[in-house]
Parts: structure tokens; C-alpha cells; sequence
């Protein structure tokens, strides 16, 4: 019989369920996110309420045990929602802890190196999201973009756009997890919008952006066009690259 | 801005810069100022890729392909029948700027057929490139390219607004050159590149000493080879490209597989195909000579001019030089470690972190992820099971051979492969 820790899917909650298992020395333990959470007949499950108090005693210890490139690494698996990667976490904290942080690299411990390897896929979709966003310039000044990434990585991308685009107001919004992140020329937000379903058909565009913006997506994959060497095609390579998954929302894929 | 006609010069422009293979975008270090429009002090972004499989960083385009020369490996040659265009210099402004917001591309990666002379040419370039900084505060990345036998002045002045500065030497040695293009000189390419050099490292010395010294070129300096057009074997073409990173200081060096483009009889003609594995290997053998502590020597020499087809460029090496081998994983210095086929600097780094905690054996090698169908040959670990038959590097060879599955085979298959029981590939 093993306890299910059930926590609010918030990084906090995370460290706040790590801070009870601390608390109250549970050995055979899980910890799972409230929307995938299930109850079976031989575990039992609590749920642990989120509390920035403890959260944050939580992550201001482990700088004892661990780099703060290792802590990073911690959040970023995290942001992977993948559904056992809690336990994984929960492993690795308790390792980097009783091994005073030596164990931080032993690639030759699975769990260590699947860690490695999440950061890997996570680190690998926010560099895709600095790549792959579109922005298209709005009626009331704001450029916009709509994304649906594999993994939570919005969080990583604010300080990548804040530094490029500081003298524009631009929204890039998650629409698989209906949360964005804005920036109004001085600071980045994270806000919950109605957003329009259809923003994205040809027949609203009118509606919404300025009249350049049709002009300019239609410039940048005409130069798309132009740029390809036909005698070197090779569209294996193109869809390893840009997966089609990713199409919808890059204006030189959409079809015309 | 009158979409109709940029939309028409870009697609001529942009057509003529498509044969130029830099799309790197990394290195830089130049951050946002004042709330101004972009930052390249990051790493590289890919944008986007093209059909063909190649990365999209820059908005690459020229500013005209009227030309003077008549170089025959070129598309934009003086005598080649093909629309002509050029663009003003605000217009340019503008489309990086607009492309940049979009978050369509990193910077601008501007090059130039040449007209009237090369410091007209040169001009032009660097007036765009101040422009973008200076009235538009951009902080993107932006590319020019050196035009051979501009001045020292102009040189020093693109340095100062330019990231990345490049001059195409194109055609490797110097008896191609004057076959293919006998108006150029080779002294011509090398004046702007040495002038860069020595302005970057005088960049250096200056700044340890006044902070406020203006940047110089930060993304250093690159060239490319034409691969394919004019006979050079890989080794004039490597000792070439190794001279060139010693002498300059170059970051790349970048080879290009020659695109058949026109029926002069002196080049390779329409319908050839581009010769991408030969390309491929090259880019192995630089990355040994930069990031593994390879020399030249070691890979290609008087007894092996030309790298090998069917096999990778390391392994090449491994298999001349059995007698290092089999190496110790868990107890191989990390130059060792480097040389072993199959496996890569990431895996070396994850090998030498791990080895710390226990000895490794072929479960770990497995997981953090080398290549163990080569270099299992050349290795043994903590295990009582590994290649003990004394094999000779042809009997390796034909082994991994017939193990792997290259999408190349095709190209490289019509020797006949004695080692190998499958049935042989047919030959495309």
C-alpha cells in the first residue's frame, strides 16, 4: 500500500507535497497531479494544499545540495508534465540530499539519466517555441501569437522575448493550456484571456490585424519559397526538423 | 512600400543568395540597448528550415546580382541570361526590421553581386548595416560579406556595425581559381580577411584597457569552399580550410556541394548530382579538427588523399591505427576518449562524469547513448564479454558495414563488399 500525495499541478504544490514527505518521513510515497490523479482500491490519497512558506523552504534548501544549474534542471523536468515525473523528481531530490549533492551527475543511475534526458526534451521545445512563434502585428498594436507546445515552457521563453522585443507589446498565448504570457514594454505578465477561436481562419484576419500583416506573411513565404535549393530537396529532413505537428502556426507552412 | 515590387526583387535576390550555406546566427554578443529592437548575445536560433533540409536564421538575401565578373561557377555571372534587381538601401531596412518583429528570423545576412567597383559595392553594404543600428537601434545579428579588394577603410567601418564579416574564397586552390574565374586573385579574397583580423585582435588588446572601445566583429569571420567543381582532392581541400582557421582565426569554414548551374565545359554539368555525402564528410572532418583534437595530418596525407565514402572520417583513423586499441573507458584520458568511434564529445563529457561513481559497463555505455555497432570494436569496460578476436580493420569494416543502414549506401555501394552475406544494395 503505497500513499498518493495529490497536489494542485503548480510547481509549488510540488515542493509543497516534497516539504510533507520531509515532514512527516513517508517512505513509500507518490506524488501525482490533480487532473490525472486516480484513486484505486489499495493506495490511499491525500490531497496537499499548495503553500509558498513551504515551497520555498523546500527550494532554498536544496541550494545546499545542488547547483542552481541542477535546480533549473529540476524545474525544467517538471514543466514536462509527463505523469510519473514526480516520482522521478521526488527520487532525485531525495538522492541529491542524502548524497550531500554528490550524486547530482551519476549518469549511471536510470533515473538520473532519464532526468537528463526530459530536461533534454523540455530544453529541446523551448528553444523550438523561441524559434517556431509567429507574430502577427494587431489592429490595437500588440503582437501576437498562438502556440500549443508538447511541454508547459512558457515559463522558460518570457526572458527570451522580454530581451529581444523590449520597445514592442507583444501576447504569445498556450492555447492547449489557456494561459499567456504578455509584455507591456515594461514587464512580463502571465494572463487568461477569452481568446476568439476563430483568430486564426483567414476570414477573421481582417478583423483583427492591421492590413501590412497579410502583406508581410505573404513576403516571408514568398522568401521561404525562394530560398529552397530544388536539386537538394529532401522533405525527410525538412520534417525531422520542422515536425508537421508545428505547421498551423508558421506562417510559411500555411497553405495559400 | 509597394509589396507587388519587393515581393518581385526578393524572390530574385533571395533565389541568387540561396547558394551561400552560412546560416549561423550564434556567437554573437551583442545585448539590447536602450529598449531598443533585438538581442544576439544568445545562441543561434534556426527559424524555420527549407525543403532541402537547411536551417532559415537570417533574412539571406542580395543587395543586387548585376555583376562585372564572369566567374563560372556563379549564378549571378556577367554573361549568365537571368533577371537582374537590386534593391534600395531602405528597403532592405525595412524588410529585416519588419521580418525581424515578426519573429521570423535572427538578422540580416547581406551579400552583393558586384557592381562598378568593389568599395561601391562595399558602400552600399555597410550603409545598410549602419543604418539598422544606428537609426533603428537593432541589436539583431546581422552578416555582410567582404567584398574582395574593398579598402581598409570599409573594412573597418563594417566591423564596427557588422556581427559576422565573410569572404567567399569559393574555389579551393589556387590553379581552379584561375580556371574558373581568371578575373580574381587570391590576394584579392585574403586583403579584407587579414584587415578583419588584425582589427579583431586589435579589438581585443584595446578593450582590456578601455572598456568603452566600440565592438569589433564579435562573431569573428567565416569563408566557404565550392565542393565538387573543380577537381581538388578532400585533402587540398581540408589543408586549405585548415591554413585558413590558423591563419585568420576564421570561426567556420563552410563547404558547399556544387550545384550544377551552367553548360560551360570546365564545370561538372546540369544533371550532375550534388555531391552531399562528399560534403558530409568534410563537415565530420572539420568538426574532428575543431572540437576533437584531431590534426589534418592524422586524417588525410600523401598515402590518403580522399576521405572515405562508406565509412566516417574517425573511424577512417581508428581502423589505420589499430595499435591504440582497444581502449579502457573507465580509465582513457578525455583525448583518448575523443578518438573512439562512435562516440561523440556529449557521451565523452557523460562518460567521464559517471565513471566517477562506478566502473561502466556495456548497459551504461548503451544508455547514455554511443554508438556500440562501432565502437564496441575498439573498447572494453567493466564486463568479462567484449570483441576479443583479433580482427583486422578490414574485417572491422566490412562488420560495421553490415550492421549499419546508411541512407547513403546507395551512393557509396558499387564496391563490392567481401565481408558482407546480405544481398548487395542495388546501385541507383
Amino acid at each position: 500500500m503505497r500513499l498518493i500525495l495529490v497536489y494542485d499541478n503548480t510547481f509549488e504544490g510540488f515542493l509543497s507535497c516534497v516539504f510533507h514527505v520531509y515532514e512527516h518521513h513517508l517512505k513509500e510515497v507518490s506524488i501525482q497531479r490533480m487532473d490525472i490523479a486516480t484513486n484505486n482500491f489499495f493506495d490511499t490519497s491525500e490531497m496537499i494544499m499548495s503553500e509558498e512558506k513551504k515551497a520555498t523552504r523546500v527550494w532554498k534548501g536544496l541550494s545546499r545540495y545542488a547547483s542552481s544549474e541542477i535546480k533549473s534542471n529540476l524545474f525544467k523536468a517538471f514543466l514536462s508534465e509527463i505523469p510519473t515525473i514526480e516520482d522521478t523528481l521526488l527520487y532525485y531530490i531525495r538522492l541529491l540530499i542524502s548524497s550531500k549533492g554528490k550524486m547530482a551527475k551519476n549518469y549511471s543511475d536510470p533515473k538520473i539519466l532519464e532526468v537528463a534526458k526530459v530536461v533534454k526534451m523540455v530544453r529541446r521545445e523551448k528553444h523550438r517555441m523561441d524559434a517556431f512563434v509567429r507574430f502577427r502585428l494587431t489592429k490595437d498594436d500588440i503582437y501576437l501569437a498562438t502556440i500549443e507546445p508538447d511541454f508547459n515552457v512558457l515559463p522558460l521563453n518570457a526572458k527570451h522575448f522580454k530581451d529581444r522585443y523590449a520597445d514592442q507589446k507583444w501576447l504569445i498565448y498556450d492555447l492547449k493550456r489557456n494561459y499567456g504570457i504578455y509584455y507591456d514594454l515594461t514587464s512580463v505578465e502571465t494572463v487568461t484571456i477569452e481568446l476568439n477561436k476563430n483568430i486564426n481562419t483567414t476570414k477573421m484576419a481582417a478583423l483583427y490585424f492591421t492590413p501590412e500583416e497579410e502583406q508581410y506573411q505573404s513576403l516571408w513565404q514568398n522568401y521561404f519559397n525562394s530560398t529552397t535549393i530544388a536539386s537538394r530537396k529532401n522533405l525527410k529532413l525538412h520534417m525531422r526538423h520542422v515536425p508537421k505537428r508545428y505547421w498551423k502556426y508558421l506562417s510559411e507552412k500555411a497553405p495559400r | 512600400m509597394n509589396f507587388e515590387r519587393i515581393k518581385e526583387k526578393l524572390n530574385i535576390l533571395a533565389d541568387a543568395a540561396k547558394y551561400d550555406v552560412s546560416c549561423s546566427s550564434s556567437g554573437s554578443k551583442r545585448t539590447n540597448k536602450n529598449k531598443g529592437l533585438g538581442d544576439s548575445s544568445g545562441m543561434g536560433i534556426c527559424h524555420t528550415y527549407t525543403e532541402d533540409g537547411r536551417c532559415v536564421s537570417l533574412l539571406k538575401i542580395l543587395l543586387t546580382n548585376h555583376c562585372i565578373f564572369d566567374c563560372a561557377y556563379c549564378v549571378t555571372r556577367k554573361s549568365n541570361d537571368i533577371k537582374r534587381a537590386a534593391f534600395k538601401v531602405q528597403e532592405v531596412v525595412d524588410l529585416t526590421i519588419n521580418f525581424y518583429r515578426r519573429n521570423y528570423i535572427e538578422g540580416l545576412f547581406l551579400s552583393s553581386g558586384i557592381f562598378k567597383s568593389a568599395d561601391y559595392t562595399m558602400e552600399r553594404l555597410v550603409a545598410v548595416a549602419k543604418k539598422l543600428r544606428e537609426e533603428e537601434n537593432f541589436n539583431g545579428y546581422i552578416h555582410l560579406k567582404s567584398i574582395p579588394g574593398a579598402s581598409d577603410e570599409l573594412m573597418r567601418e563594417a566591423g564596427l556595425y557588422a556581427d559576422r564579416l565573410s569572404v567567399n574564397i569559393e574555389i579551393p586552390s589556387e590553379k581552379g581559381l584561375k580556371l574558373l574565374a581568371p578575373e580574381k586573385n587570391r590576394a584579392d579574397f585574403i586583403k579584407p580577411m587579414e584587415k578583419v583580423r588584425n582589427e579583431i585582435i586589435q579589438y581585443k588588446n584595446e578593450k582590456k584597457l578601455i572598456k568603452s572601445t566600440p565592438i569589433y566583429a564579435p562573431a569573428g569571420q567565416s569563408t566557404q569552399m565550392i565542393v565538387g567543381a573543380s577537381g581538388e582532392t578532400d585533402a587540398e581541400i581540408m589543408y586549405t580550410s585548415a591554413y585558413f582557421y590558423k591563419k585568420f582565426n576564421l570561426k567556420r569554414v563552410y563547404y558547399s556541394g556544387y550545384i550544377p548551374i551552367s553548360h560551360d565545359t570546365r564545370l561538372p554539368g546540369i544533371g550532375t548530382e550534388v555531391p552531399v555525402l562528399r560534403e558530409n564528410r568534410l563537415y565530420q572532418t572539420d568538426w574532428l579538427l575543431r572540437f576533437y583534437g584531431f590534426d589534418i595530418r592524422e586524417l588525410l596525407n600523401k598515402e590518403n588523399p580522399n576521405l572515405d565514402a562508406d565509412i566516417d572520417p574517425k573511424l577512417s583513423w581508428a581502423l589505420r591505427n589499430l595499435e591504440h586499441f582497444p581502449i579502457d573507458i573507465n580509465r582513457a584520458d578525455k583525448r583518448m576518449l575523443a578518438r573512439i568511434p562512435g562516440i561523440g564529445m556529449k557521451s565523452v563529457s557523460k562518460i567521464i562524469q559517471a565513471r566517477r561513481f562506478r566502473k561502466l559497463n556495456w548497459e551504461h555505455l548503451k544508455a547514455i547513448g554511443i554508438a556500440l555497432n562501432r565502437a564496441k570494436y575498439f573498447i572494453v569496460c567493466d564486463s568479462r564479454n567484449f570483441e576479443s578476436k583479433d580482427r583486422s580493420a578490414a574485417q572491422i569494416k566490412g562488420l560495421i558495414l553490415q550492421e549499419s543502414n546508411s541512407k547513403f549506401r546507395g551512393t557509396y555501394s558499387n564496391q563490392l563488399n567481401l565481408f558482407s552475406n546480405q544481398q548487395l544494395p542495388v546501385v541507383s
